[in-house]
């Protein structure tokens, strides 16, 4: 290999190196399931707890599914992360929250909602896994 | 990137809004035609180097995506930085120092 060539494919390797790795850091088949129970299944979720220490905050009724704003609490002690997902959506998956290093499982975010639909949310706690529902009517699709 | 991190009785709450259209490709123009896919898909927050939150996105966050969190251990003057990365291979990183509510 001449050197020109083999500084080129080094630098090359170099720059594309990082955006493979975020790739790798995405969940695609859990982001890009269409039923609720495969992104769970994708998410690594096996059987979920309900409980009354996640609050889910979100309105009654949304006029449009474009921006519906959601806040989430979990009250559950070593919260390490906190899914969000809409069983109605295209795709149900919608974020995944991993908190560390002093960070409160608290998150408000605005999502999206093709219909009427409950929002559910996953908190991950140690090897356990911990649910809740909200229920929002939703009277115009913000799905596209 | 429009941040603030402030300082609350035992805890510093950040507040971010992103300027980004989150199309879920779903979506059609006027002439009928797919508006590619183009969305958030990793942010990470970090407290002064420290890693607190990392988020993993679909498309289903609304366009120009807002978020607040909350840390604990946080003080005057530490900074938090935020970083997004979408599918298109774009990135923002902004940070903001920690003040006092008012």
């Amino acid at each position: 290999m001449r050197r020109r060539d083999f500084l080129l494919s080094l630098f090359s390797s170099i720059i594309l190196a990082p955006i493979n790795a975020l790739a790798a850091l995405w969940n695609k088949p859990a982001f890009e399931a269409t039923q609720l129970a495969d992104a769970t299944k994708h998410l690594t979720i096996d059987a979920e707890i309900i409980s009354l220490d996640i609050k889910i905050i979100a309105p009654e009724r949304a006029e449009s599914g474009a921006v519906v704003p959601v806040e989430v609490i979990s009250n559950i002690a070593n919260t390490e992360a906190i899914a969000i997902l809409v069983e109605k959506n295209p795709t149900p998956l919608i974020a995944n929250f991993m908190f560390s290093n002093g960070a409160e499982p608290y998150v408000v975010t605005r999502i999206k909602m093709a219909e009427t639909s409950e929002i559910k949310v996953i908190v991950k706690a140690g090897n356990q896994y911990f649910t809740q529902v909200k229920s929002v009517v939703v009277l115009e699709n913000g799905c596209g | 990137m429009k941040m603030r991190a402030l300082l609350k009785d035992d805890f510093v709450e950040v507040k971010v809004l992103m300027s980004h259209p989150m199309e879920t490709g779903r979506r059609k123009n006027n002439f009928a035609q797919l508006i590619p896919a183009h969305f958030i898909q990793l942010l990470t927050a970090t407290l002064s180097g420290k890693t607190v939150l990392e988020a993993q996105w679909g498309t289903g966050i609304s366009k120009n995506p807002y978020l607040t969190f909350r840390l604990k251990g946080a003080k005057i003057g530490d900074v938090v930085e935020v970083t997004w990365h979408d599918n298109l291979g774009k990135s923002t990183v902004q940070s903001v120092i920690v003040t006092q509510a008012l």
